[in-house]
Parts: C-alpha cells; structure tokens; sequence
C-alpha cells in the first residue's frame, strides 16, 4: 500500500446457513495476514467482523460485508436488509438477546454480539431502520 | 506443555491434527459459551469445549488458538474436523468432564 491507497474487500453473507457462518470473517483474517497487518489488530478486526457476521446470518438473512483496509486504520461496514433494530441502546445491553434457541445451540445468543463488536473496535456506527435493514460501521485502529 | 502432554494427561484421543502436537502451549480456556470466548480470551491457545458446533473450530480460528478439546465424550461429525484440518488446527476429544479436565491441566502446569 502506498500513500493514501486502499485496499477493499467485499464479501457476500449468505443467511440461513447457520453453521457456514464465519465463512466471509475466514477470509478477512487471512487476508490480512497476507498483507502483513499485525496479529493484534487482526485479531480485534476477526472478532468484530465474526460477531457481525452472525448477527447478519441469524437476524437478518445474510448481508453484504465490506472491509476497507487502510494504512491506519481497517473499516468494516456491515448491511443487510433484515429487520432493523427497534431499540438500539437496549440492543447494546450485555446479556439482552433475540437469538433463537437454534442459535444458542451454536455458542451464541447470549446477548455479547454487539457490545463485543464495540469493545473491540475503536469506533462503532449503528444505523437501523425498522423493516429496511440495518448497517453496521467499526473501525480498527492500526497501531503505528 | 506440549499438546502431546495435554493428550496424555487427559488421556484424549487425536481426531485430526496428530503432526501439530509438538507445539507448545501455556494456557487455556474452557467454555460452551463463544461470544464469551471471543470477549475474554487473550492469548490462550487452548480451548476445552463440550459444544459440538462448526462456530467453535471458528471462535478458535479468530482467536489464533491451536487445538480445540471436547469434552464429556462429546465427538464432532467430519465436517467439523475437515474444518479444523483446513484451518490448521489440532482436535482431540476427551471422556473427562469440563470440571475435571480443566482442573487436570492446571495442576499439570498450564496455569498462566
């Protein structure tokens, strides 16, 4: 990467398939291995994109995830066309779930999506409208 | 320890993973729980588990771990360890209760 280029990657989430789900954050993390971004910071961005990348499969049918990967930064955005989320605060609560009981079969849907998502970013952008979809912004700081 | 003794002290069987047992390990962690795996973990390399999902051979992906255990006799099905083996991860399985398993390791030293 020179100067102010950057790197965008685009990944199609399908929904429905509960146990392909991680598929896209697979290949984000190997990817940034591959440019040599820092085992840190790949880490923190797997996290946000693997906890987004369920909530897209299980409450919204799948979604389109974009990574744009800078020299300071790495920016996720996640849209899917899904239900919207009626109360955000609430939604951003430790422990408050939505999950079906399918998904807790499968480690999740304890209510710890979205505050890990912003515990692990730097910044976090919710935009949600009911019965339109919902869009989801991190970034990842890149330590110099 | 290596995971060849993690092996011998839970008395596991290897599912996928027999040439990574060499690697060296200086933690673990043990939980059903992912999202709590994905919060609290840091360097762990370790993870005991008795959910049987594809999402626990990913949660140990996205953390960099190296070996996933299950515990309680619990055994995953081959698309679960071809997973593992794509990804370069080690599977053992143990008959030893989550309790039990955990607390064999710590005495045996994985205790950082």
């Amino acid at each position: 990467m020179n100067g102010d280029d950057r790197i965008h990657l685009s990944y199609q989430v399908e929904g429905g398939d509960l146990t392909r789900a991680g598929e896209a954050s697979s290949g984000v993390k190997q990817t940034l291995r591959k440019l040599g971004i820092d085992p840190g910071t790949i880490r923190r961005v797997s996290v946000c994109m693997y906890e987004g990348e369920i909530n897209m499969v299980i409450h919204a049918n799948g979604g389109l995830a974009m990574v744009d990967v800078g020299l300071d930064d790495i920016t996720i955005t996640l849209t899917d066309y899904g239900p919207g989320i009626p109360d955000i605060d609430k939604a951003m609560q430790a422990g408050w779930s939505t999950a079906a009981d399918s998904v807790r079969d499968l480690g999740f849907g304890a209510g710890m999506g979205l505050p890990n998502m912003k515990k692990y970013s730097d910044e976090m952008k919710i935009k949600s409208i009911v019965g339109v979809g919902t869009t989801v912004t991190m970034v990842v700081k890149i330590p110099s | 320890m290596t995971l060849n003794e993690v092996r011998d002290v839970l008395n596991a069987e290897v599912l996928t993973g027999e040439e990574l047992l060499d690697a060296e390990v200086h933690s673990a962690c043990g939980s059903d729980l992912m999202s709590d795996v994905l919060a609290y973990v840091h360097n762990q390399s370790l993870l005991l588990t008795g959910l049987v999902s594809p999402q626990v051979v990913r949660t140990a992906e996205m953390m960099d771990m190296c070996c996933v255990i299950f515990v309680r006799g619990k055994r995953p099905d081959a698309s679960i360890l071809q997973l593992a083996q794509d990804r370069g991860l080690a599977v053992l399985a143990t008959d030893k209760r989550m309790y039990q398993a955990c607390g064999l390791l710590y005495t045996a030293g994985l205790n950082e």
